[in-house]
């Protein structure tokens, strides 16, 4: 909310500079959001008259005009605005004021003295410029400093209010808080009821009372269209940033901005009958005053008249029903709507307003008759006219209640952590119009009806640290009892594996969640991923099943950067449709790491020869992140190409894929060539074993190294697994050192090298004992996979 | 070895003419071995003298000749002479090696700054960075690290935060929702894992004392909403401590303490300021200011918080008459900005690699 500092410190005027001012107000919850000056520095300005004035005598648009600035002598002036008339007062920059960026000195303009000039409202610097003069009121007293008579010495002051201050949304609302706040008088207008002329009403009836419980109208007759808003007025409107339109008009927004409660003018004359307060029935339809055409919705409250709709109710008047130049008879609504009828309406209909900003969070139940007695005295005093009786129709039961809220001063104290005597909570409730009641070890306080958000002792609570400031509640540590947080010897923290990620040469990203749909089929195959309703951009749409597609995507954003080598990971939740999920129904959200390297194995350098990284690079990250106990299959996966892709084993099941990008994404997302990438269930990763030992064997080990031939079908792993379980427990273990195909071996065959180290707990072995286990191993590949000893 | 061979010299007749030699055998010696340039030539230099028919082998196997007197005599004298020459020897071998050495070490010497091999070392997302110093910080005051999912249920995300059903928070322009799944959204902030965080909280001390609460709850957020400043996915973290004794004062020590460690700098302004969350009362923002460098002065928004509302602490089961706890939310992306000096929050999520690894270690 937007409003004139003057006009706030009419109502309350605390011994405050505005900077004070400002700060009092954010920190009561009210915060300032900006300050602006109506209008910029400047000095020696003043209101002054053209007496008279003729022709340049040596340029065609410039006026030599004899001007009284209230001296005594008329000054002479040269002068080149259109607009200037023979006794119009106009703004005169007189010899030797510092206007914005300069100085005014007497001086000849094409051979003609000019001792002073005459200036626009943009030559002041002042926002709504005109072209011409600043034309001034003809009761502006001569000479007067211009700052006074336009009350330049102001600030608009734009406050951002939470939703749950919606008291504050008026001049008398913010003046009321900040008289609270000081203990500084409020003087509000005074407003007396203004005594009916003539005897014209309309009759109201409430069809809808829960949403609409008090509506006060009355007629104003014979208005004169013509007449002119006042400056003052119109001044404090626009300070406010709240456009003059008409006298009417402008006279109920000025008794929104004062009291809080938006009013309705309507033409009395395009009413008929009685007006009726209703939800819509089938065929209602309406043209608001922007223009926009609406079929009202079902909860959408209406003021309507016996024949039609005419206003959307608390949000906005009709197109067709409402003041107009002409309108001589004046309709004045001023209601009571129940934040409930019209929260989100104006919303859905993709617009706000004044009054439906104000609706919805709560305006003051009890402010229709005075906001309306206030209308009517502005209107007779600026547009003449007879005022009607007041029709006040309530349905008093569904007004909102005020009761009493129950506030403990001990609760306040130790919720607060403050010292803050009984008698001091008292004063404060009551200073802001809370009406209390000491009891025992409690006061019971009672709102007042422009209070919205006082339900629960927590909100007196707030109120009482509020008003002795939360600059004024100290910063304390807390006290309590030390113990240990359990960190569990098997597991590591998130942020481990993410340095020891880094630590094999991979930098981390983080990418969207939502993600494009062709990459969950090409990189999941995923055909039917969580979809979102409302996304922000349709390649947006769905939620991500793997990080692949993400890690892909900064590769390609990269490569477009012209990088030379990528390697990257990301640590994220996956999401996928799953009727069995956890913890929120319907949807599996495991945690995931996923790495992707592309490129040379090592950055450029001097040192060795450069290479592609390949499977075996990443799959030694992905052994040292799993430890020892992860084994490897051959897998199909969409993403990877089907020869040199492999799914990750940890204790019997697959927590993960590991494999070069399968060529078809290679070409079709550019990538030049194919990336490694694997990607694991975190939750594995994270798991670590306890450490177990056993005693170090101190007799002699012997190694073995056997070459052996086997068909091209046969994985190391099944090679290295037949050995295994054909050997005893001599042989320590099975590594492969070598592997060979090609010359000098049949086709289709590979020679795997293997060496084997034997020992034995207690003793030296014996070179029988070795043979006879290696035979029996070297016979057991030979029987079970077709491999014979390489000679 | 000459000693020995003294003794078994026999008598003989005196070679008194050789024995005036011994000092040119020496001097022949040194300057024989200084021009060995080598280890060969070396050993070949050492036979002229104490090889089989060196000069000094054959003036020992003279002395046999001599009476007992003058063999002891000159023996003694010969001895001399050949460990005279022995160590001429020994000092020209160290040479020798001493000059192999060093012609080794200099061939050997290696450009010590042309770079190391292999591998270089990736980074940290710098929100992940400031999110470990984050839970370092809170883990010292004994706060846990407690996680939540990102599609979340509205009765955990706005429900049970006491946010009515027409809050304008929950509609399609704020939240992002689910496809043919009413009510299924993705997360707004982290608050739903306060929820859950209580609920595992009582549910674990249903029947006995409940111990303090207090977690952290970092993680990715979803808000319709996207440009300079806003992202549509971003980061919070939350914090909670819920006991007996938990107030308003104490959660403004928690917060001051941790913005004058976190920015390593005691020189900050804090201010809290009240303001309207709907799970929390008294609410306030906080500001900060730094009181020097480049942002001196400048009111900073870090995070809003305030005493955990009755309503939520009864949605999460626990007791709000018995307990009273403090909440805190901040936008980590926030942080991260103001603590690196980045001033465009979209940097972070474009994951481009010029701008991520500069915040390696």
């Amino acid at each position: 909310m937007q409003f004139s500092e003057q006009w706030l410190r009419s109502l309350c005027n605390p011994a405050l500079d505005s900077d004070a001012l400002c700060h009092l107000l954010t920190m009561a919850g009210l915060e300032v959001e900006e300050v602006e000056p109506v209008a910029p520095f400047f000095t020696g300005v003043v209101v002054a008259q053209i007496v008279s004035f003729e022709k340049h005598p040596n340029a065609d648009k410039l006026r030599v005009c004899m001007v009284d600035i209230g001296t005594g002598t008329l000054q002479q002036i040269v002068c080149g605005a259109p607009n200037v008339v023979a006794g119009m007062k106009a703004p005169c920059a007189t010899v030797g004021a510092k206007l914005p960026g300069f100085e005014i000195k007497a001086a000849k303009l094409r051979g003609v003295e000019s001792f002073g000039m005459m200036c626009s409202a943009d030559e002041l610097g002042m926002t709504q410029a005109h072209d011409g003069l600043l034309v001034l009121p003809e009761d502006a007293q001569v000479g007067t400093d211009i700052r006074d008579c336009l009350s330049l010495d102001d600030r608009k002051i734009t406050i951002k209010l939470t939703p749950n201050r919606a008291d504050c949304l008026s001049l008398a609302g913010i003046a009321r808080e900040l008289a609270a706040l000081t203990d500084t008088p409020l003087i509000l207008p005074a407003v007396s009821a203004v005594a009916p002329t003539h005897d014209m009403r309309r009759v109201v009836a409430l069809d809808a009372p829960e949403a609409c419980p008090r509506y006060v109208g009355r007629i104003v007759s014979n208005v004169n269209p013509d007449a002119a808003t006042p400056v003052w007025m119109k001044q404090r409107l626009e300070r406010c940033g709240v456009r003059s339109i008409s006298a009417v008009v402008d006279i109920t927004n000025y008794v929104m901005l004062e009291l809080g409660q938006p009013m309705h003018a309507f033409d009395n004359d395009k009413l008929s009958g009685a007006v009726h307060v209703r939800m819509p029935k089938a065929g209602d339809s309406l043209k608001l005053l922007h223009g926009q055409s609406i079929e009202p919705a079902a909860d959408m409250l209406l003021i309507a008249d016996d024949a039609r709709a005419l206003a959307l109710a608390g949000v906005m008047g009709g197109d067709d029903s409402g003041v107009t130049g002409e309108t001589r008879n004046v309709f004045l609504e001023s209601a009571f709507f129940q934040p409930d009828a019209i929260v989100g309406r104006a919303r859905v209909l993709g617009f706000s307003s004044d009054a439906s900003h104000r609706f919805e969070r709560g305006v003051d139940f009890e402010l229709p008759r005075t906001a309306m007695e206030r209308a009517t005295s502005l209107l007779l005093e600026i547009c003449g006219g007879q005022a009607g009786p007041v029709v006040e129709t309530v349905v008093a039961e569904a007004l909102p209640q005020r009761t009493a809220v129950s506030v403990r001063p001990s609760r306040v104290r130790r919720v607060l952590g403050i010292e803050v005597s009984d008698a001091d909570m008292r004063a404060t409730f009551e200073r802001l119009g809370m009406s209390v009641t000491a009891l025992d070890d409690k006061f019971s306080v009672t709102p007042p009806s422009y209070r919205f958000d006082i339900a629960i002792e927590e909100d007196l609570i707030e109120e009482v640290a509020r008003v002795v400031g939360y600059d004024n509640i100290p910063a304390v540590a807390p006290v309590a009892g030390i113990s240990m947080l359990a960190l569990p010897e098997d597991s590591q923290s998130p942020h481990r594996v993410r340095r020891a990620v880094a630590a094999r040469d991979y930098q981390e990203v983080i990418s969207y969640a939502f993600v494009e749909e062709a990459w969950e089929s090409d990189f999941a195959g995923n055909s039917d991923p969580a979809r979102l309703a409302n996304p922000i951009a349709s390649q947006l749409a769905v939620m991500r099943s793997s990080l692949i597609g993400g890690l892909v995507g900064v590769l390609g954003s990269n490569l477009r950067h012209r990088a030379e080598r990528v390697r990257v990971f990301e640590i994220g939740r996956c999401f996928s449709k799953d009727a069995a999920g956890a913890p929120v129904a319907g949807y599996d959200q495991p945690v995931r790491i996923a790495a992707l390297a592309w490129g040379p194995a090592a950055s450029e350098q001097w040192g060795q020869t450069t290479r592609k990284v390949d499977f075996y690079d990443i799959k030694a990250d992905v052994e040292a992140l799993l430890g020892t106990q992860a084994s490897f299959e051959a897998t199909i996966h969409p993403a990877l190409h089907p020869g040199r892709s492999a799914r990750v084993m940890l204790d019997g099941a697959v927590v993960g894929v590991v494999g070069e990008l399968h060529p078809a994404w290679v070409q079709k997302y550019d990538l030049g060539s194919a990336p490694v990438l694997f990607e694991i269930e975190f939750a594995a990763i994270v798991k670590r074993r306890l450490p177990t030992h056993t005693d170090v064997v101190k007799q002699p080990a012997v190694k073995r190294d056997i070459a052996l031939v086997v068909p091209n079908g046969v994985s190391a792993a099944q090679l290295r697994e037949v050995l295994q379980s054909a050997a005893n427990t001599l042989v320590r273990s099975i590594d492969v050192f070598d592997v060979y195909s090609g010359k000098g071996l049949e086709p289709e065959t590979r020679s795997v090298a293997l060496r084997l180290v034997l020992q034995h707990t207690e003793r030296t072995l014996e070179d029988a004992e070795i043979d006879q286990v290696v035979k029996a191993m070297i016979a057991a590949a030979g029987e079970k996979l077709g491999a014979y000893l390489r000679v | 070895m000459q000693v020995g061979t003294v003794f078994f010299l026999q008598t003989g007749s005196v070679v008194s003419a050789l024995v005036s030699n011994f000092d040119q055998i020496l001097s022949e010696a040194q300057a024989a071995f200084a021009t060995a340039a080598n280890a060969p030539a070396l050993e070949q230099a050492k036979a002229r003298f104490l090889g089989k028919s060196g000069s000094i082998t054959e003036l020992l196997k003279g002395l046999g000749k001599l009476d007992p007197d003058a063999r002891r005599t000159a023996g003694a004298e010969i001895n001399q002479c050949k460990t005279a020459v022995e160590a001429a020897l020994e000092a020209r071998r160290d040479a020798l090696r001493s000059a192999q050495l060093e012609n080794q070490l200099r061939a050997e010497a290696l450009d010590v700054t042309l770079p190391g091999r292999g591998l270089g070392s990736g980074g940290v997302h710098p929100v992940n960075r400031i999110l470990e110093r984050f839970e370092t910080l809170f883990r010292s005051i004994g706060f846990e690290v407690a996680d939540g999912p990102e599609i979340e249920g509205d009765w955990h995300n706005f429900t049970a935060l006491n946010t009515p059903e027409n809050h304008p928070a929950r509609s399609m322009h704020d939240t992002f929702y689910l496809q043919d799944a009413p009510g299924v959204l993705l997360r707004t902030h982290t608050s739903p894992v306060q929820i859950r965080t209580m609920q595992a909280h009582a549910a674990k001390y249903k029947d006995a004392d409940m111990p303090e609460l207090r977690v952290i709850a970092p993680g990715r957020v979803y808000r319709v909403d996207s440009d300079a400043t806003h992202s549509p996915m971003f980061h919070q973290v939350e914090g909670l401590w819920i006991g007996e004794d938990i107030s308003f004062a104490g959660l403004k020590g928690v917060i001051i303490d941790f913005l004058k460690r976190f920015f390593e700098t005691d020189e900050l302004q804090v201010r809290f300021r009240p303001s309207f969350f709907p799970f929390t009362e008294p609410s306030a923002e906080i500001d900060f200011a730094f009181m020097s460098g480049p942002n001196k002065g400048k009111w900073l928004e870090i995070a809003g918080c305030g005493m955990v509302h009755p309503n939520v602490l009864s949605n999460g089961g626990i007791d709000a008459q018995k307990y009273t706890g403090f909440a805190f939310g901040m936008g980590l992306d926030r942080l991260t900005m103001l603590r690196y000096g980045i001033n465009d929050l979209r940097l972070f999520f474009e994951n481009d690699l010029r701008f991520l690894t500069q915040f390696k270690d």
